[in-house]
């Protein structure tokens, strides 16, 4: 292994300093100046894309810091690059400096200490998310983020439709789907486990199904998974014959489906990101006539963050650029319908008028829900309960005939 | 070009993988023609390349090749001054005529242009320095592939079949041209053949392989 | 410094790949200190076997290596049986050589349009023939036997096969042969089989093994066509490597060593079945039949091999449509309204991407093109020339990485590379493409270059010029075109990379291919469009130059038209 003392006393250095100046952004500043910030990031979306590039241009124009976006298909890649680099020995000269992230593999990551910080709560602008009074931004599917990550933006599953095709009400129940699956074969799916929408679907579906849920917000092991599960895979096993495919595949995410829904072969799909289907129909992928909507009783839904692996060489620069991404600048930026369509997680009833009134967009958009129909959202199981619900259903359903 | 040359191939002895191929001694003066015959796999080709110092691995060879009184044996084959006519003129495709005419001639030469021009002219083909060597007639072409050996200044020269591929009125005319010119140039030659005929016009001495 | 060469080459070459192969190995028996495995076990052996539909995993993943290779050597060499020369085979060749440039992924993404249910056909003859007004639900793209992903395949290697045969073809003086069978009575098809066919499979079996190989452990073709319940081996495992549970690591480097193992069994099916038709083929040529019914044959050779390249042709055209498509209802065979505005969003992030694709691109060509003409230069040189077609010479270890899975090595080459302390730079990637554009290289120009008249040089040194002189103003020039061939070939496989230009980069270095298939996990087949054309143009750039450029340099020298 590979010793470099110097950079090591550097390293050593700049967390003394960082404890010792904590509060001084300022320092924080200077030291991120000519800086180069690579961020990975999931790239399947150009509007995605295309507010990143806004982003990189910003934060070169206020605090010159060079931002990458290194794109990804997998947050997964990003998190075993940096235990690749830690298993080589390198733990202060990583190659990725800012990751978009949530959930298992945010829990990974701190499981295995690959992650920076505490640093959410020096950054000025994380103030403005009021988590005393939104716990939602301090909780990463019932896990504390502790300050090792810092939110971006919110998800919550939404369902949509082409009203000119679907004749009947759409579903508004997991009891509906069911028969209305068996109604409309071949025209409803869920992505392929362990796609992140797909699993979220399964979790939405667990939460609906049994009677008491608390089990879900407490690790796995503490309860009886097989017990507690089986309503769900009673219901699958109901579901899967009048599935797309029949069951036999699935797409391989969310971004697909919504694909299939433009050539027709679906009537009907959800998405994490409620702007997606109003985006789609601008970007002509979806018709005109999409509609959307969450079930009765509320869907899942999440809040997604920045992290700073542990041997980021540019932590200085990766904090601004996270404490950027929640001025109120950036966040009404990204839930401009005709940017990105992803909602924001500031508190925006506690902002001043100045900064309230750039949220006040014109969003009568026929096919995007109005944020008062959010309102009910579930909150995420214990991650735990992904990766026991992955398992099995693969063992389930993965190999058959 | 007169001053005459001698080459002196001294126990010559050619062998393939231990099995003797051919054994040769003789000495070529200036201007003189040595015609080798035998039939194919006698070793002819194989001589050649030994002489002209492109002998395969496989081969082991001994004896002296003694041009002007110097073994040149052991030089790469660029050094040894021992000029090649093949059966096809193999004009460089990618080079005009006079491109071919100068690819051989001595760095320090530097009256290339007029030697190029009055090579030309001497068989016939003045003006064709520009020209696409694929536009050349066959005979044309024999002729240009002669005269860039002899503006390479060499101080032997091999003959490989030189004038099979020809037909039968070109290759009187062919075989008289080479022959003048070599006898010119004062070059001791060794001429390479399966026929009598380029024997006869050669007019020196005539081993045959077949015999050994 | 020449005689280096040969040795330099199977280092860079081979050097990489052990260690790769051991940084997969020791994980694979629980050794990873960096993760806490300390001791060797058979632990992540026994959770790989777990695994849900593992033996699946396997068996579509040696199906489609076998098939795959089966199928597009039998087109291949039916169509060349049964050649006569005539326009329509001369046109057909014409129409293949490019699609060799065709990046995989493209080439998958076009198919996948063009079968799906939703796709092109579908489009074309809905609702008038079949009265589909929605599309079908029929599983065909991503089926679970792999069918679609062998399709996918089999476009592909066709062209590789059939121009590694072509090139081979001309040594063996094909007509010679025919012409003297069928003075004996034998049919020209039947002829072809018994007499060429033998005689050309030695040559080309090299190619025929870096087909199985790629075909069993290929990675972006199979994300896009391959079965998903459960996926091939190959993609089973890029999922495991990248699983945040990192403990799945120590599996997925087990898995990497069972794709070896896969490979290599596969590799050892096709020898066996070699043999076996050697000798069932010995019988066949002894006894003498003269063959019945060859227009049938001849007709299907013809048939199969245009319709696996208008397949090719057909789906880079849906590629394009969908590219300027508005919105495309099913089942209009045109979209409603056509627009730019894909294009134009994507304009600005092409620049650099394309950029990075050509620096590197570019670079490893080079590299690839200096060591293979030092290689063959110093084969020249010492009158030493390999056999034909001996699988034993040191220099065979130059196709090591075309038979060993990339996703086998990569993983643990980046773990070696993190552990010199050498970061993901263009270069690094440059190198790692390196390794593929060489073998690929030196396939394409080493049969021109030992096949080039010895009399060439010889001529030349016997004119006093040096050995240096002769290989910069003979050979070079003589063979400018099958190098500039060869040129296009390395661009085109370096501008494939997907796998090696992601793990080398950190995904840092973003080429057209990653940033396709990246694209791809959005699914927006109007995006997707945009970038697999600009994918498929960039090498075929690099084609025309190689055909162009000759021509033009040239135009006057009438002996330079066709090739040496």
């Amino acid at each position: 292994m590979p010793i470099r003392p110097l950079a090591a006393a550097l390293a050593l250095s700049f967390f003394a300093a960082a404890t010792a100046l904590a509060g001084d952004w300022q320092a924080v500043l200077d030291d991120a100046r000519g800086q180069t910030v690579h961020w990975h990031a999931w790239a399947g979306d150009t509007r995605v894309n295309d507010y990143l590039d806004w982003v990189k241009g910003r934060v070169r124009d206020e605090y010159g810091i060079e931002l990458v976006h290194v794109k990804i298909d997998d947050t997964g890649s990003a998190v075993s690059r940096v235990l690749a680099e830690r298993s080589a020995g390198n733990h202060d000269d990583g190659s990725v400096d800012l990751i978009w992230i949530n959930g298992e593999n945010f829990a990974a990551m701190r499981e295995n200490d690959l992650l920076f910080g505490p640093f959410a709560e020096r950054l000025p602008h994380f103030a403005l998310t009021h988590p005393e009074h939104n716990p939602e931004v301090v909780t990463d599917f019932t896990l504390p983020t502790e300050g090792f990550e810092s939110p971006w933006g919110k998800a919550q599953i939404t369902f949509y439709y082409d009203a000119d095709t679907l004749e009947e009400e759409p579903p508004r129940s997991m009891a509906q789907l069911l028969a209305w699956a068996e109604a409309n074969p071949g025209r409803f799916t869920y992505p392929r486990i362990p796609d992140f929408l797909g699993s979220t679907f399964l979790k939405q579906a667990l939460i609906a199904l049994v009677d008491d849920s608390d089990a879900l917000y407490a690790p796995v092991d503490q309860s009886d998974f097989a017990a507690v599960s089986a309503p769900l895979w009673e219901y699958l096993d109901a579901l899967h014959p009048h599935l797309w495919r029949r069951g036999r595949q699935f797409p391989a995410s969310g971004p697909e489906m919504r694909r299939l829904m433009g050539d027709g072969e679906l009537e009907l799909a959800f998405t994490f990101n409620p702007a997606e289907p109003a985006a789609a129909v601008a970007d002509l992928e979806l018709p005109e006539s999409t509609r959307s909507y969450v079930l009765d009783g509320g869907t899942l839904g999440n809040v997604h963050f920045v992290a700073i692996p542990f041997n980021s060489p540019h932590q200085a620069a990766a904090m601004v650029v996270a404490d950027f991404l929640l001025t109120p600048e950036a966040q009404a930026r990204k839930q401009d319908l005709a940017v990105w369509g992803d909602p924001t997680v500031l508190d925006v009833a506690r902002l001043d008028d100045a900064d309230r009134a750039r949220f006040e967009q014109a969003s009568d958009h026929p096919a995007l829900l109005p944020p008062q129909a959010l309102a009910e959202t579930l909150p995420e199981p214990h991650p735990s309960w992904m990766t026991a619900l992955q398992e099995a259903w693969q063992a389930r359903y993965v190999g058959g005939p | 070009m007169t001053a005459g040359h001698r080459l002196r191939l001294q126990a010559i002895e050619i062998s393939l993988e231990g099995a003797p191929l051919l054994r040769l001694d003789a000495a070529v003066g200036p201007g003189e023609v040595l015609t080798v015959m035998g039939p194919s796999g006698s070793g002819k080709s194989t001589l050649l390349a030994y002489l002209a110092g492109f002998l395969a691995p496989a081969f082991r060879a001994s004896g002296r090749i003694l041009l002007d009184g110097s073994d040149i044996g052991r030089l790469p084959a660029e050094r040894r001054h021992i000029g090649l006519l093949f059966q096809d003129p193999l004009l460089f495709p990618h080079l005009s005529v006079a491109g071919n005419l100068r690819f051989g001639m001595p760095r320090d030469k530097v009256d290339k242009g007029e030697r190029v021009e009055a090579a030309l002219a001497q068989v016939g083909l003045a003006g064709f320095g520009p020209r696409d060597p694929a536009t050349l007639s066959g005979g044309q072409q024999a002729r240009v592939a002669l005269m860039r050996l002899l503006l390479a200044e060499p101080r032997a020269v091999l003959l490989d079949e030189p004038f099979t591929r020809l037909d039968l009125p070109l290759r009187h005319e062919m075989r008289r041209l080479v022959f003048d010119r070599l006898r010119q140039a004062g070059l001791p030659s060794l001429l390479v053949t399966h026929d009598p005929q380029d024997a006869a016009a050669a007019g020196g001495p005539v081993v045959d392989l077949a015999g050994q | 410094m020449l005689r280096l060469a040969p040795l330099l080459i199977v280092t860079l070459l081979v050097a990489p790949i052990l260690a790769g192969l051991t940084m997969a190995l020791l994980p694979a028996f629980g050794y990873l200190p960096a993760l806490g495995g300390e001791r060797l076990s058979l632990a992540p052996w026994r959770e790989l076997l777990a695994q849900p539909g593992l033996a699946r995993s396997v068996a579509v993943s040696l199906a489609s290596g076998l098939i795959t290779t089966a199928v597009s050597l039998g087109v291949v060499l039916l169509f060349l049986a049964g050649a006569s020369g005539s326009r329509l085979d001369r046109w057909i060749r014409r129409l293949v050589a490019p699609l060799l440039s065709l990046p995989h992924a493209a080439a998958a993404f076009g198919l996948a349009f063009l079968i799906a249910p939703s796709g092109l056909l579908a489009r074309l003859v809905s609702p008038g023939l079949t009265g589909w007004e929605r599309p079908p639900d029929l599983l065909l793209v991503n089926d679970p036997w792999g069918l679609s992903l062998m399709a996918g395949l089999v476009v592909k290697e066709i062209p590789f096969l059939l121009l590694m045969s072509l090139a081979a073809l001309p040594q063996l003086d094909p007509d010679r042969r025919i012409a003297m069978a069928r003075s004996l009575g034998y049919r020209p098809l039947t002829a072809w089989f018994k007499v060429v066919a033998p005689a050309l499979y030695p040559l080309i079996r090299l190619p025929v093994y870096a087909v199985i190989a790629y075909a069993t452990a290929v990675v972006d073709v199979a994300l896009i066509l391959g079965p998903t319940l459960p996926p091939t081996l190959a993609v089973s495992i890029l999922t495991w490597f990248h699983d945040p549970d990192l403990s799945r690591r120590f599996m997925a480097s087990a898995g990497a060593v069972l794709q070896l193992g896969v490979t290599a069994a596969a590799l050892v099916a096709w020898w066996c079945l070699e043999r076996g038709a050697t000798r069932l083929g010995r019988h066949w040529l002894a006894r003498g039949g003269r063959g019945q019914g060859e227009q049938p044959l001849r007709l299907a050779g013809r048939a199969l091999i245009l319709l696996a390249t208008l397949s090719a042709f057909v789906g880079l055209v849906g590629l394009a449509l969908g590219s300027v498509a508005g919105f495309w209802r099913f089942p209009e065979a045109l979209p409603q309204s056509v627009t730019a505005a894909h294009w134009l969003r994507a304009l600005p992030t092409l620049a650099g991407p394309v950029a990075t694709t050509a620096l590197i691109a570019i670079g490893a060509t080079l590299c690839a093109l200096v060591l293979t003409l030092a290689a063959l230069e110093n084969e020249q040189r010492s009158g030493r020339h390999p056999a034909q077609g001996r699988l034993l010479s040191a220099l065979t270890l130059l196709y090591l990485p075309l038979i060993v899975p990339q996703i086998a090595f990569l993983f643990g080459l980046v773990v070696v590379m993190e552990s010199l302390g050498i970061r993901p730079r263009p270069w690094l990637v440059m190198f790692g493409h390196l390794l593929f554009v060489l073998p690929y290289v030196f396939l394409s120009l080493s049969e021109a270059y030992r096949r080039l008249d010895p009399r060439w040089s010889q001529l030349a040194s016997s004119l006093g010029a040096s050995r240096h002189a002769v290989f910069w103003r003979v050979r070079l020039p003589l063979l400018l075109a099958p190098l500039l061939t060869a040129g296009a070939v390395g661009l085109a496989v370096s501008i494939g990379q997907y796998l090696p230009t992601q793990l080398l980069g950190a995904g840092r270095i973003a080429t057209v291919t990653t940033e396709a298939v990246s694209l791809a996990a959005g699914g927006n087949r109007r995006v997707i469009g945009v970038w697999a054309l600009v994918q498929a143009c960039l090498p075929l750039a690099g084609f025309a130059l190689a055909v162009g450029l000759p021509r033009l340099i040239w135009s006057r020298r009438r002996g330079m038209q066709g090739a040496p």
